[in-house]
């Protein structure tokens, strides 16, 4: 089966220093697919600095890879005819982080959704697309008098990133792209939109990849999860065994450093090491790793396939077989719609 | 150490800003007191008050903003009374505050090391040029960065250095109490926790005490010894951080807990119903009461007092 959209083997450099003279990878030889057939929903989490921004904009089309291919159904991205754009621009959707930079202030709300209605035609006539548009609102939680008619400035933004799910939803697409969707509203708000986006892979198939550096909320939404670290992936499988026995030392960090509401202090118990600083040859996670040999610090170690639904790079588990490159996917696609989803 | 005498004390503090409208209370009648060594947090969500107390405690609320009434006590000195040149000089050297994103505030032309020489010499430390590299190397130490750091610029370093930089500069006239505005909230997990470790250690060496001021039920439960809720500008909540959390008697504590996601186990993805409320046009009675679960007829007409339970917790709640 065709992907849907599929990363083969992307490097994006951007330059840094003085005059862009020095490159620095933001993504190194990715590979990853969406599955039309198994809609999931997929979590990328990472600290800031670890490409996940820059797997969403290359994954909506909006950068170009420095190596390696984006595919559309099989497709150059970048090489579409009109009629491929524009069924890109309707199966593709994303969601940004700052629902305030979305809007234009001087139009009413009512824009965002009228245009997708107008240009994908999705009604045969107003009062269809309108009929629609309140369906929508009020799918993700709005009550569609409260909303329309309004100016962005009078919404909140827990409002304002709720309409944004709700435009989503009256195109019907195939793939959402929700980039750090929650980090900028109340922890109150966060279960709500979280909660909607979910709804929309539950009831309508849609696929959902949910870009975060939050494990908490990536743990309680997404079926797999993909941890980058420095450009590359650090770990990747179902979100169960990833997140209640991580096997790569920076996820066991990652993970242990999440403040828990306890009476048990265990957050300060054991002294973190120092901050990433400058980028060694081998495994990019070698300075800080407290499990560190010597062959880390000259070779970059592959993928090793831990199990059906799961892979970890680091030397430690060498034993497994390495996964060959650019299959990632294939252990994001272990995982079987078995479980019955969280309830948010 | 509970016997200690405090060395805050907010009494009845009110903060008011005018609007249109009339006059909009974003601090109503908060008390609390702080104790040597203590590590006190205020949570609540975003325009709760959480910020303006901190400002109103430095005495920096600006117009249209104005203290209202209320005391703030340091030891035994109330700042109300204080001329404003003396309030200048007790920022800092007396309160020190480590403001919201204070990382992104440092002066990007200057030096880190001759940042901290002002914040010295801005308050009265005057130093030989080669006693205050010492002493700037000192403070660098002591939060953890290198010393060469001092010759850097901001954006040489990494958001979690810059952090670090600013608490150098909040400790370095050796305040009694630091407070800190959501220190770590632009930070990464990992080096959140690494700045909250510096914070933590240099507090204890220091003999300060700290008002951590932020959302994370989690970073409280971490850090905090007592924790204080705030919920539309009132204190609806204090309690040791223990109490809040095995047995929370506030609603609003309960349901600010529950909305943390748990990494224990799936389905744990729970928000507060409705919208925190406007400040200028609070529901009458309990502000809290349309988002209450356990609201009644009482909550909709008669504002809960502050009422204290047992010998170190107060609660404004009328079933608590």
């Amino acid at each position: 089966m065709t992907p849907l959209l599929e990363l083969r083997d992307v490097t994006k450099t951007f330059g840094t220093g003085i005059l862009g003279r020095e490159r620095k990878a933001a993504l190194e030889r990715f590979s990853f697919a969406i599955d039309p057939d198994r809609p999931r929903v997929t979590a990328v989490v990472g600290e800031s600095g670890s490409g996940k921004t820059t797997l969403a904009r290359l994954l909506l089309g909006l950068i170009l890879p420095t190596a390696g291919q984006v595919l559309f159904r099989g497709k150059d991205l970048h090489g579409l005819n009109a009629a491929g754009r524009r069924e890109f621009r309707h199966h593709v959707q994303a969601i940004f982080q700052d629902p305030y930079e979305v809007y234009n202030p001087f139009y009413r709300v009512d824009h965002v959704l009228t245009t997708p209605v107008r240009k994908f035609r999705l009604a045969q006539s107003k009062s269809e697309g309108h009929a629609r548009i309140e369906e929508a609102l009020r799918a993700v939680g709005l009550q569609p008098g409260e909303i329309l008619g309004r100016y962005p400035h009078q919404l909140s933004g827990g409002q304002r990133q709720r309409i944004m799910v709700a435009r989503a939803l009256l195109l019907r697409p195939r793939l959402i792209v929700a980039d750090e969707p929650v980090s900028m509203v109340d922890a109150s708000l966060r279960a709500t939109i979280l909660g909607s986006l979910r709804k929309l892979h539950e009831e309508l198939g849609i696929s959902i990849l949910y870009i975060t550096h939050d494990l908490a909320t990536a743990y309680q939404v997404a079926d797999s999860i993909l941890v980058l670290y420095r450009a590359t992936v650090a770990e990747a499988g179902d979100v169960e065994p990833v997140v209640q026995s991580p096997q790569h030392p920076y996820t066991q960090l990652l993970i242990g450093s999440i403040p828990r509401v306890s009476t048990v202090r265990d957050w300060a118990a054991e002294p973190v090491q120092g901050e990433r600083d400058s980028i060694a040859t081998g495994c990019r996670f070698a300075d800080r790793c407290p499990s560190v040999m010597p062959r880390c610090r000259t070779a970059v170690p592959p993928l090793f396939q831990t199990a059906p639904n799961r892979a970890a790079a680091c030397f430690l588990y060498d034993s497994a077989p390495a996964l060959p490159a650019g299959k990632v996917a294939a252990v994001l696609a272990a995982v079987q719609a078995k479980e019955p989803s969280a309830a948010v | 150490m509970s016997n200690a005498a405090p060395v805050l004390r907010v009494e009845g503090l009110r903060v008011a800003y005018a609007h249109a409208r009339g006059a909009v209370r974003a601090v109503d009648d908060v008390s609390f007191s702080l104790r040597p060594h203590e590590r006190f947090g205020l949570a609540g969500e975003s325009g709760s008050g959480k910020s303006t107390m901190a400002l109103a405690i430095l005495r920096m609320i600006k117009p249209p903003g104005r203290i209202e009434g209320g005391e703030v006590w340091l030891d035994d000195t109330p700042l109300s009374k204080l001329p404003p040149d003396a309030i200048r000089r007790l920022r800092l050297a007396g309160i020190a505050m480590v403001p919201q994103g204070s990382m992104n505030s440092l002066n990007p032309v200057v030096r880190i090391r001759d940042q901290i020489g002002d914040a010295l010499a801005d308050h009265g430390t005057k130093l030989p040029r080669r006693a205050l590299a010492a002493r700037v190397r000192d403070l660098l130490v002591d939060v953890g960065l290198p010393p060469e750091t001092g010759d850097k610029y901001p954006h040489e370093l990494s958001g979690g250095m810059k952090q670090r930089a600013c608490i150098a500069i909040a400790i370095c006239l050796r305040p009694k109490v630091i407070i800190a505005d959501e220190p770590t909230s632009a930070l990464d997990v990992v080096v959140q926790r690494q700045v909250m470790e510096t914070l933590g250690r240099v507090q204890m060496e220091l003999g300060a005490a700290v008002i951590l001021i932020g959302h994370d039920m989690g970073l409280m439960a971490q850090f905090v010894d007592r924790l204080g809720i705030m919920y539309a500008g009132r204190l609806v909540e204090e309690a040791p951080i223990r109490d809040i959390i095995t047995a929370p008697r506030h609603p609003y504590t309960q349901l600010l807990i529950e909305s943390l996601p748990s990494l224990e186990k799936k389905g744990g993805l729970r928000g507060i119903p409705g919208l925190a409320p406007l400040l200028r046009d609070l529901p009458p009675g309990c502000a809290f009461h349309p988002r209450c679960p356990n609201a009644e007829a009482r909550c909709r007409v008669e504002k809960p007092s502050v009422r204290t339970m047992g010998t170190d917790a107060t609660v404004a709640c009328h079933f608590a």
